[in-house]
């Protein structure tokens, strides 16, 4: 990966000669965060495995959900929302397990720790991966949902993509911190869905509920009350999980 | 911690933490004695509920069995957690330890003992209501909670990542009993009768008294037995590994 040498690579772990370690200036909380994000996303767009599989997931499920739906008994309008959600945290979840996965490999987190970064802008680089990630997914995911339920297209939609980006932030930052959890752990990925989903509820069911209000054509007032809470959520626990994501790591 | 800290510590305070026999648990035995009291009178003495009959005796168990679970035995794990990962303290991990075990068995009463009560006084076995609900979530936590504690081998490493987890949790549930009212607000529920009982008669209330009291010493009892296992298994695993 090439970087800017003359201020160091953290992204490879090469250390500079010592001299160029004295003019190291950190470019800055975000910088560091991006430089983290970036190294993610073009790992998974050069190998797309967890991208793949996320896409294949989305699409099969709403497929299968399409296939246990009575179509007589319950409207589109009230199937469709549910399956939106579910779809959007399952295969979150799919990327998420690879975030800290791809760490682990050659011990690539320890070189990570190792560079001038602070711990904290290593967490935000890998949430804003995982967050350009989730978003890519919903942006196959939505259509083919608006398809296969013949969802009526209007305004709405606007507003469930604002809804989708302020939970995406939220299952982003909880997620990753609990990827880098479970990832010291015997169970690994398996443990991820239990640590996580409880704390997606507060993330999903107003998501969902949300949704329902905006697709069926109604004002975005009447979700106020669901926006609020998505919005308080995202900002308590991106603060939250940042603070606590130093303590995942061995000293 | 430091590695070096846990090696120099650990076998004096094994020494000291592993008793040569377990003394007769006093506590235990008073809370014992304390529940089968509030059993008998609960059961003879107390009488029932003009509306709900005899199933509203349940109420003896129930609440006082919320209060210690959800209201003492959570918040406890919360705070020790939280105050672990300030000062690093193994007792602290110890304690979140034991206090996420004994409230999760209080909270299995507590979801047991309600469908009981809410099939013959609301009609159906569970409902969706916000503090049913709350709990529902809350008692999965405790649960994840463990098995993440049983997913980490090595000790420092288990305190640390069950203590953020911990700490998150108490940030949690905040939000999802704001999520599940606005659900319910949202949604009429079917409830006609709701399970208040501000004004009871006297006995009543004192059979309450006397039952929240009596869980109240066995929550410390149990509490206590199991923070000395605890004890017992971290002083006997840094004899045998340290």
């Amino acid at each position: 990966m090439i970087a800017d040498r003359s201020s160091g690579d953290p992204l490879t772990g090469e250390r500079e000669p010592a001299a160029a370690i004295l003019v190291y200036e950190s470019p800055g909380f975000l910088a560091d965060a991006w430089r983290v994000a970036r190294k993610d996303l073009l790992i998974e767009f050069r190998t797309r495995s967890a991208f793949l599989a996320a896409c294949v997931f989305a699409l099969l499920s709403v497929a299968i959900f399409r296939f246990t739906w009575d179509g007589t008994a319950i409207p589109a309008m009230d199937l469709a929302p549910p399956v939106l959600w579910v779809i959007f945290t399952f295969s979150g979840l799919l990327g998420l397990n690879r975030s800290f996965q791809i760490e682990q490999a050659d011990r690539a987190l320890d070189a990570l720790l190792a560079s001038p970064m602070s711990r904290e802008s290593v967490f935000a680089g890998k949430v804003i991966a995982n967050f350009v990630f989730v978003l890519s997914v919903q942006a196959l995911a939505l259509p083919a949902i608006a398809l296969f339920f013949n969802l009526p297209s209007g305004g709405g939609w606007f507003g469930v993509l604002l809804i989708v980006v302020l939970a995406a932030i939220g299952l982003s930052a909880v997620g990753t911190l609990f990827a880098a959890v479970a990832s010291n752990t015997r169970l690994a990925e398996m443990l991820l869905p239990m640590l996580a989903l409880p704390f997606f509820v507060p993330l999903v069911i107003p998501a969902a509920q949300a949704s329902v209000v905006l697709l069926e054509g109604r004002p975005m007032a009447d979700a106020a009350n669901w926006l609020k809470i998505l919005l308080a959520f995202d900002i308590v626990f991106t603060a939250a999980c940042t603070v606590a994501f130093p303590y995942t790591l061995e000293e | 911690m430091t590695s070096v800290s846990s090696v120099d510590t650990r076998p004096e305070r094994a020494a000291a933490a592993a008793p040569a026999a377990p003394g007769f648990d006093w506590l235990m035995a008073v809370a014992i004695g304390a529940c089968a009291f509030a059993v008998v009178r609960t059961l003879y003495f107390t009488p029932a509920d003009a509306m709900l009959g005899a199933v509203q005796k349940i109420f003896y168990v129930h609440v006082p069995a919320a209060i210690m679970g959800l209201y003492v035995g959570c918040p406890l794990l919360a705070v020790c957690s939280l105050m672990y990962l300030w000062v690093k303290d193994e007792r602290l991990d110890r304690l979140a330890e034991s206090s996420a075990e004994v409230a999760l068995v209080f909270m299995s009463v507590v979801l047991t003992t309600g469908p009981i009560w809410a099939r013959s006084s609301w009609g159906a076995w569970w409902v969706w209501e916000p503090r049913l609900t709350s709990t529902l979530f809350l008692w999965f936590m405790v649960l994840s909670y463990l098995v993440l504690r049983g997913a980490v081998e090595q000790q420092e490493a288990r305190a640390r990542l069950s203590a953020v987890m911990g700490s998150l949790a108490a940030a949690l549930v905040p939000f999802i009993h704001l999520t599940v009212y606005i659900f319910r607000s949202q949604h009429p529920s079917p409830i006609v009768i709701k399970p208040s009982a501000p004004s009871m008669p006297s006995d009543m209330l004192s059979t309450f008294a006397l039952s929240s009291m009596a869980f109240g010493l066995l929550f410390l009892a149990i509490l206590r037995l199991r923070y000395r296992y605890a004890t017992a298994r971290d002083a006997r695993a840094a004899l045998e590994h340290g």
